[in-house]
């Protein structure tokens, strides 16, 4: 069995509550960190572990805490960015409806590093029910002397809240969330500068997702030191990766960054291969943001070794051949799917998300949603694929936000990889509309020339 | 369909209110407008939806303008700006949950209720619609209804029936 960091206690029953979680060794982590670390050694262990943010952009968290600014007389925020709304990601709800301590003891430890007296986890209002959970785990935590005045006996002081969004996939980037946590809508502001200098209220603050904050449990219990043994290279400790789609065992699993991606997909002791007895023809590796890959290059890089479940090995080839390891939201396709129809289903989604602060994700995405809609319906033209591709590109890397990348991605990936299916889209109007394109050759061994767009 | 008087005046329970009071204190003095996403979940669990009205009174009560509480529930998508069923079904419509079959699920939903997204049932009890990822992919399809958001996963339409039959007897 491999090694598991955060979910190790995941069926022990009522592990929900903080009894249980305490008889398992919870809290441990603040015990440690309150009595014998000073805040900066705390930062310190978190630096060593090479923790990277388990939100989607892979940031090193040690170094994110290490920019926070410290004016004498200004109060300093920790927010937990639980608005998980990345479609394919869903690990966090897992870990706040069966582990709630575990995020609550992070946040203890976190904010304790980061020296702030009052955090906020922002969770997305529609899990109602996970804010609940964490409520009545915070209240148990403060009953027992973990949260509020002088944390056990130590002088430091925590308060902690849960706020809830309204619904926006874009208040998962983080300006965004502090812009909502304030009150108002959730426009992303322009950086810099930072949330580290400027983040709620004006204040320095620090945005963390849920499993980031988690995983510093296990790293102040351990040690960075030894954290940072697990995994490989640059990708340390474990990732909990959400699985959907056609999976004979869709769910929330965590690996040991470096498993082999084939290993992932088909081994019994994660997602037990393609449901129905079908194959596998794409994936979307991590996240619908991230660039979808047909099933040859999912498994193999493109000179033919295994491509594994890490940061470095997903995104190796870069766009041309490689995609990246996001929220770790793995969606995989089966031949019966159809890529142009989930595409136009992804460009609905950014269309709908989109702010509408910055004009070419604003239109673009809308565009991209109609031309997609009439290739998937049967009205496309031959030169509507290009026009994506040109779309995309005018979105990509124009805006305030990574909602134009995200949403621009999806599409130009689909289409560097699966240009003959939108072609059989235009060519074969009626047909597509009741058949679909099938697996083709997308899982065969790589032997044709990856197509890049120029 | 549901007759209700826009302009009918509003009043907030006193739980409400006493709730309403709690959440303010989670933030710095001065910073009250933070709770204005809790406070909005909150009056439309009480009446339903968000009236201008309502939120009018909920800028009094935060003493911030009129227009920063429409802007802000106009914004987010769970906020009704519109009176709805007294059951809203809100269905997974995001790629994931399409692969394994939530698009049928809606178009048996709109079968079996016999009104179009986002109608209301002539009894007043059901609405429903297609919502964005609900970050549960690897249980779908699913649905959510609220206040309470209680979500219902790995659906079929048998399981969506027996789901509408259960709420009628309610």
């Amino acid at each position: 069995m491999a090694r598991k960091l955060l979910l190790e206690h995941i069926n022990v029953p009522d592990i929900h509550t903080f009894d249980v979680y305490r008889q398992k060794g919870g809290y441990r982590a603040v015990e440690k960190a309150l009595k014998t670390l000073t805040p900066d050694e705390v930062v310190e262990e978190v630096k060593k572990s090479g923790l990277r943010g388990r939100g989607g952009a892979g940031f090193p968290t040690g170094m994110k805490w290490s920019f926070l600014a410290k004016p004498e007389g200004v109060a300093r925020y920790l927010v937990c960015n639980a608005d998980e709304s990345e479609p394919g990601t869903f690990k966090d709800r897992y870990l706040m409806t069966h582990i709630p301590h575990a995020l609550i003891e992070g946040m203890i430890v976190s904010s304790f590093a980061l020296g702030a007296h009052t955090s906020y986890i922002y969770v997305r209002g529609e899990m109602m029910p996970q804010i609940r959970i964490l409520e009545k785990a915070i209240a148990e935590a403060k009953n027992a002397g973990f949260l509020g005045k002088n944390i056990l006996g130590t002088g430091y002081d925590l308060e902690l809240y849960v706020q809830p969004g309204g619904g926006a996939y874009i208040c998962g980037e983080e300006t965004a969330l502090l812009e909502s946590l304030e009150g108002k809508r959730g426009n992303p502001r322009i950086k810099p500068p930072f949330p580290a200098i400027a983040g709620l209220y004006g204040c320095p603050t620090v945005v963390n997702n849920v499993e980031s904050i988690a995983a510093t449990v296990p790293i102040i219990n351990d040690g960075g030191d030894e954290y940072a043994k697990i995994g490989i290279g640059r990708s340390t400790g474990t990732k909990l990766i959400s699985a959907s789609g056609n999976l004979v065992r869709p769910g929330v699993y965590e690996i040991e960054l470096g498993l082999p991606v084939e290993e992932f997909i088909y081994s019994d002791e994660w997602c037990g291969g393609i449901a129905n007895g079908k194959r596998l023809k794409a994936t979307v590796a991590g996240g619908s943001s991230v660039p979808v890959l047909p099933a040859n290059l999912t498994l193999k890089l493109a000179n033919g070794d295994p491509r594994l479940m890490s940061y470095e090995s997903l995104s190796e080839g870069g766009f041309a051949t490689g995609t990246m390891m996001g929220s770790g939201g793995f969606i995989a396709f089966d031949e019966d799917q159809c890529i142009v129809r989930n595409t136009w289903n992804f460009s609905r989604f950014y269309h709908h998300e989109s702010c509408g602060q910055c004009s070419p994700c604003r239109e673009g995405t809308g565009w991209m949603e109609k031309v997609l809609h009439r290739l998937e319906y049967g009205h496309g033209k031959m030169s509507d694929i290009d026009l994506l591709v040109d779309v995309s590109k005018k979105i990509e890397g124009n805006t305030i936000c990574p909602l134009g990348d995200a949403a621009a991605w999806p599409v130009a990936s689909a289409i560097r990889h699966f240009r003959d299916e939108f072609e059989w889209h235009v060519k074969e109007p009626v047909k597509s509309l009741n058949t679909n394109y099938g697996l083709a050759n997308y899982a065969e061994p790589i032997a044709k020339a990856v197509s890049t767009e120029n | 369909m549901l007759k209700v008087e826009e302009q009918q005046p509003v009043q907030f329970s006193a739980a409400l209110i006493e709730k309403a009071e709690e959440i303010v204190k989670r933030y710095p003095e001065g910073k009250q407008k933070s709770a204005l996403l809790p406070i909005l979940h909150e009056v439309q669990a009480e009446l339903g939806w968000l009236s201008p009205n309502a939120m009018d009174k909920i800028a009094e009560f935060l003493s911030i303008e009129p227009i920063e509480v429409y802007e802000v529930a106009s914004f987010y998508s769970m906020y009704f700006l519109k009176p709805q069923g007294k059951y809203v079904l809100e269905v997974c419509r995001t790629g994931p949950c399409c692969l394994v079959g939530a698009e049928k699920l809606m178009d048996h939903l709109e079968k079996s209720l016999g009104v179009k997204e986002n109608e209301v049932t002539s009894d007043g009890l059901f609405s429903w619609r297609g919502v964005e990822c609900l970050a549960a992919c690897g249980y779908g399809p699913v649905l959510q209804i609220g206040p309470e958001y209680t979500f219902y996963e790995n659906l079929n339409e048998q399981k969506v029936d027996d789901l509408i039959q259960d709420l009628r007897k309610k």
